[in-house]
């Protein structure tokens, strides 16, 4: 196999076309309202759920944060969650009351906080199945180890891109008052350290008689939030 | 059998750039030291991702050429963008060969001047009124996309005292699921920028670097018209399921 743009490359496997920054224009591709350009009739951003749709409406709210302790302004983040039974929409349709994904930034703006408007994601099994509307076909059963049909607590999936960034970073967003599905979460126990768990749980706020939840990212130095390879 | 929750083939950190990368200054302060906690055995978060297929695109969306232009009064070729005229294209493929249909590509460029049309961009080349700099696509059933554009101009950046980026396309692609996602920059084939450029070398391996060539490819090409540039892109792999085994 040739590897696609190369004249050197020649291997059994294909290797994955490296990754570079964003930048400090990510905006102008990803979230064209915050660059200024005017948006397309459709876009992808921080609305993933419109009143009607079904589970508790939240917001979530947050900063980033460099190793100076100042705020970094030019980020995007990605936003890959489940609805509220627990379930991965994978259709991206904004006609859909729900979508699993979003995007956000932060600005040039007072405080240069990413939000998202969406509803509290419910608990998804290690392997994806859904007990209550999946149907767990016999052949594949005997997959399922203790593992794979444990709980994950109610999480959000956060991917981050920025100027400086050279491969996004990937982090989970957990929630304050699911403390036993935290304690019992499969990938949060996958961190070792107690002290850096809580670097992954939002948390809760009212404001104007609605829940938001608050998750600053931190990337580098003292409280740094903990990031995933997979 | 292959096992159910190994679905991507791993992600090799020492091929793409490190987070920390002095050479690019802005990694200093914006890379984290404690090592990335990795998720042995990913779960259904990871390994599912959106479809965009019924994302509505508008008519123009792939092409740059025509979808901005700030006086609607403008016509013809009055309200083309200025520079060279290119069409990039290209395959989204795994790691294995195999396409990935339907899957998202976007893009951000700056113009043949080398200016962003975003509103913190101040670099002293002129905003050109018929180019705004984006686009985006879903790849067909054999992965192909394509682009109309203008080749984007080289711009000078505060790192070193004479830092300039060379020609480049910035370029995200999705994939299958959100384990596959990657943002990366197409620059061009035979730029003397390439090989001095601090972005450009937070990439050890010179075979990486090569991965982000677009090519020249006079056959698609059009005459008396626009340059083209072959582009493909590698998400990662797929092994191969449970299920496809049966
Ligand atoms: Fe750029």
């Amino acid at each position: 196999m040739k590897q696609p743009n190369s004249q050197s490359c020649s291997e059994l496997m294909l290797r994955e076309t490296a990754s570079q920054t964003a930048g400090p224009y990510v905006h102008i591709g990803l979230a064209l309202h915050v660059a200024g350009l005017p948006e397309r009739d459709e876009e992808i951003w921080s609305r993933m759920a419109r009143p009607e749709a079904e589970g508790e409406h939240i917001e979530v709210v947050g900063t980033v944060i460099d190793g100076n302790g100042d705020l970094v302004r030019d980020a995007l983040l990605e936003a890959w969650q489940a609805d509220s039974k627990g379930r991965y929409q994978p259709e991206f349709d904004l006609k859909k009351p729900f979508n699993s994904f979003g995007r956000t930034a932060t600005t040039a703006d007072e405080g240069s906080e990413w939000s998202l408007t969406t509803i509290k994601p419910g608990r998804v099994r290690v392997d994806g199945i859904d007990e209550e509307h999946g149907v767990i076909d016999d052949k594949d059963s005997h997959l399922a180890n203790a593992r794979s049909a444990l709980k994950m607590a109610p999480h959000i999936n956060l991917a981050i891109f920025a100027r400086g960034v050279n491969i996004h970073l990937q982090t989970r967003l957990y929630f304050e008052d699911e403390a036993d599905a935290n304690a019992e979460c499969p990938v949060l126990s996958r961190i070792e350290s107690p002290t850096r768990r809580q670097t992954l749980i939002a948390k809760r706020e009212e404001a104007d008689g609605k829940v938001r939840y608050r998750f600053d990212i931190k990337l580098q130095g003292e409280g740094e939030t903990v990031f995933f390879d997979f | 059998m292959q096992d159910d929750n190994k679905r991507f083939v791993e992600r090799d950190r020492n091929w793409h750039p490190p987070a920390y990368a002095p050479g690019y200054k802005t990694t200093v302060a914006r890379s984290p030291q404690q090592a990335l906690v990795s998720m042995q055995q990913p779960s259904a978060s990871e390994l599912s991702g959106p479809d965009f297929r019924q994302l509505r695109m508008g008519p123009h969306d792939n092409d740059l050429l025509l979808n901005f232009r700030e006086d609607p009064s403008l016509s013809g070729a009055a309200g083309l963008p200025v520079g060279e005229r290119i069409i990039m294209f290209g395959r989204v493929i795994d790691q294995f060969g195999k396409p990935v249909p339907h899957t998202l590509v976007e893009m951000w460029q700056a113009n043949a001047g080398g200016r962003y049309r975003h509103k913190k961009d101040g670099y002293l080349a002129p905003l050109d009124p018929g180019f705004g700099g984006v686009g985006r696509t879903l790849t067909d059933e054999q992965g192909w996309y394509r682009f109309r554009t203008i080749k984007p101009g080289p711009y000078p950046w505060p790192n070193d005292p004479n830092s300039w980026r060379p020609s480049h396309i910035h370029v995200s692609v999705m994939g299958p699921s959100i384990s596959t996602r990657l943002i990366t920059q197409m620059y061009f084939e035979g730029d003397p920028l390439i090989p001095i450029c601090p972005i450009v070398n937070t990439i050890k391996d010179p075979a990486a670097v090569e991965t982000m060539i677009g090519r020249l490819d006079m056959a698609r090409s059009k005459p008396m018209d626009c340059l083209a540039y072959r582009f493909d892109l590698v998400v990662r792999g797929e092994l191969q399921t449970f299920f496809e085994n049966q």
